[in-house]
């Protein structure tokens, strides 16, 4: 399911029947045609088209937001767990004063006063997702630093540096693999709860988000505006939940 | 139980002082002129130097700092721009529906999820156990913006059997409550269901049925309480995720409450409105926490500093 999401977000522009963008006022609202399978919105752009390439957005934030959060958070996460003291506390203490604003308010806040954008977006979203991730890897590192494969490191003259990328982040992984795949469904639910604020990518760029938005004032008279990008949505999501589970189950060898 | 609570307080004043703190750098983070952002460019002079002092903005950072501090404690949030009101008054006329939504959204989710999850962890591997699991992975990806327009053509529109939007009786929580509440079921059936099967294999439950009691004795009385714990500190982080959600679960129902204020707000640049908005909706989730960390000692007396 996520290789055929992925595939079709890739390849957009070749599986797109139609330019999301063209309007065809003549066509607008329509619940199904030949032409239009899923449909048209209210300026009769195609809304299959628009939800490939919705889809490209959603995961294009997902995979940016995850990407550079998994880095920062790993980051700080490893110096913090690693060197401890006073910059550990202090760092701590931000990931605390971060982790106090709930779900995505924060990020909310942060595109309200920055404006809307792609950029914006993945931002706002950074700002909160690397606490998660550093707090992870200190937790892990505090309790791998003191085995006696790293003494051994440290005897034999091994770097910090060194030591970090060669012999505790390869034991993160598996944890780190699964918070990510968790974290890309939830960048992808954020991404398109600030699109259906009007926070997210700015229009006419598609987003599943935006267009559940644009799609609630037709409710009574065109619920396909609806029903099609949220159930885009609902799979994708669904998706990388299940990745994840199997993720969790294969790696931590538990029993669901 | 008083050193625990003095301890916690310890950790929750700097969180509280950083919160605020970060609440209060929001409307420096604009970009270009605040002014300019909240009034428009075409706004008389008069105007923008009247907001600019009237906000601040033209005193150095750390007197706004101390300034704001110091209106906070007296209870004084500022002005909303578009409203012309004190942001206290408005936030205090819009918070009970806000808290009303939530906790019938949290009454909806216990509901739906303790039942399932007791089921599905006595049947462990049967129908009923799949069935809840499948419920709970769906309720995770089925985002809240979506769900609530989908129940509301089915059951307000197609079937007429609830009013599609507002605030009012019994009729018009039921949607909003359910649609905020679902993805909150969602984990509390996994977690606690969890917790069941890891509690059944405790020793405890063994010699209790060493000792003859029944089924449901075991469960009830035994299983289910030493497993609620983990489940008290779930719904309280879930607490702020249905304060987070109300933002767009009541903007979809209309729904008179702080989340549907604060999106206004930022529709309208009305930025003092939304500082307090966000500031209200942390500190009432950082408060949550705090009271939680108390019931755990309350429910789990073993639970001592540094647990």
């Amino acid at each position: 399911m996520l290789l055929l999401l992925g595939t079709t977000a890739l390849f957009a522009p070749m599986l797109a029947p139609r330019d999301p963008l063209s309007q065809n006022l003549d066509q607008d609202l329509i619940a199904y045609s030949r032409e239009h399978p899923l449909g048209t919105d209210k300026l009769g752009r195609d809304l299959l088209s628009r939800i490939i390439y919705g889809g490209r957005v959603s995961l294009l934030v997902g995979m940016a937001t995850v990407t550079l959060s998994l880095t920062i958070g790993v980051a700080i996460g490893s110096f913090s767990g690693y060197f401890g003291g006073l910059v550990d506390q202090m760092l701590m203490r931000l990931v605390d004063i971060l982790m106090a604003f709930p779900g995505i308010l924060l990020a909310i806040a942060f595109t309200a006063v920055l404006g809307p954008g792609l950029d914006h977006v993945i931002v706002a979203l950074c700002l909160i997702g690397w606490t998660g991730y550093a707090r992870l890897v200190r937790g892990e590192i505090l309790s791998l630093r003191e085995r006696d494969f790293i003494h051994a490191a440290r005897a034999l003259g091994g770097r910090p540096k060194r030591i970090i990328l060669r012999h505790l982040l390869p034991n993160l992984l598996p944890p780190l693999l699964i918070q990510a795949t968790f974290g890309l469904a939830a960048a992808v639910v954020a991404e398109g709860s600030l699109s259906f604020l009007g926070l997210g990518v700015e229009p006419p760029t598609p987003s599943w988000g935006s267009m559940l938005n644009d799609g609630r004032q037709f409710l009574l008279v065109a619920p396909h505006l609806t029903t099609y990008p949220g159930l885009a949505l609902m799979i994708t999501v669904l998706a990388l939940n299940l990745v994840g589970d199997a993720l969790q189950e294969r790696l931590n060898g538990r029993n669901r | 139980m008083k050193r625990y609570v003095l301890y916690r307080l310890l950790f929750l004043l700097p969180t509280l002082l950083g919160a605020l703190t970060l609440v209060f750098l929001l409307i420096h983070l604009i970009p270009g002129d605040p002014v300019d952002v909240m009034l428009g460019e075409t706004a008389a002079t008069a105007d923008k130097e009247a907001l600019r002092e009237s906000l601040g903005l033209n005193r150095p950072l750390s007197v706004q700092y101390r300034t704001f501090m110091f209106d906070l404690a007296a209870g004084d949030l500022g002005r909303s721009l578009y409203e012309r009101a004190s942001v206290t008054e408005i936030v205090r006329a819009r918070f009970p529906a806000t808290l009303e939504l939530a906790l019938c959204a949290m009454i909806a989710a216990i509901t739906i999820s303790f039942p399932l999850a007791v089921l599905a962890a006595v049947r462990r591997g049967s129908w009923i156990d799949r069935s809840a699991l499948t419920f709970s992975l769906f309720g995770l990806s089925m985002p809240n913006f979506w769900l609530g327009p989908l129940l509301m053509i089915i059951f307000s529109i197609q079937l007429g059997w609830t009013p599609v939007s507002g605030r009012g009786g019994f009729g018009h929580l039921v949607l909003p409550a359910f649609t905020l509440g679902l993805g909150m079921s969602a984990i509390l059936i996994r977690i606690l269901r969890a917790s069941l099967l890891r509690a059944m294999n405790e020793e405890y439950v063994q010699t209790a049925r060493a000792k003859g009691l029944s089924e449901q004795r075991v469960w009830l009385k035994h299983t289910l309480r030493n497993a609620l714990l983990s489940v008290i500190t779930i719904m309280s982080l879930q607490f702020g995720s249905l304060l987070t959600g109300s933002l767009i679960t009541e903007t979809i129902f209309s729904w008179p409450g702080i989340g549907r204020l604060t999106v206004q707000a930022i529709q309208t640049r009305d930025y003092p409105l939304v500082q307090g908005c966000v500031l209200v909706i942390a500190v009432s989730y950082i408060l949550v926490n705090f009271l939680t960390d108390l019931a755990y000692r309350l429910v789990d007396p073993r639970i001592t500093y540094g647990e």
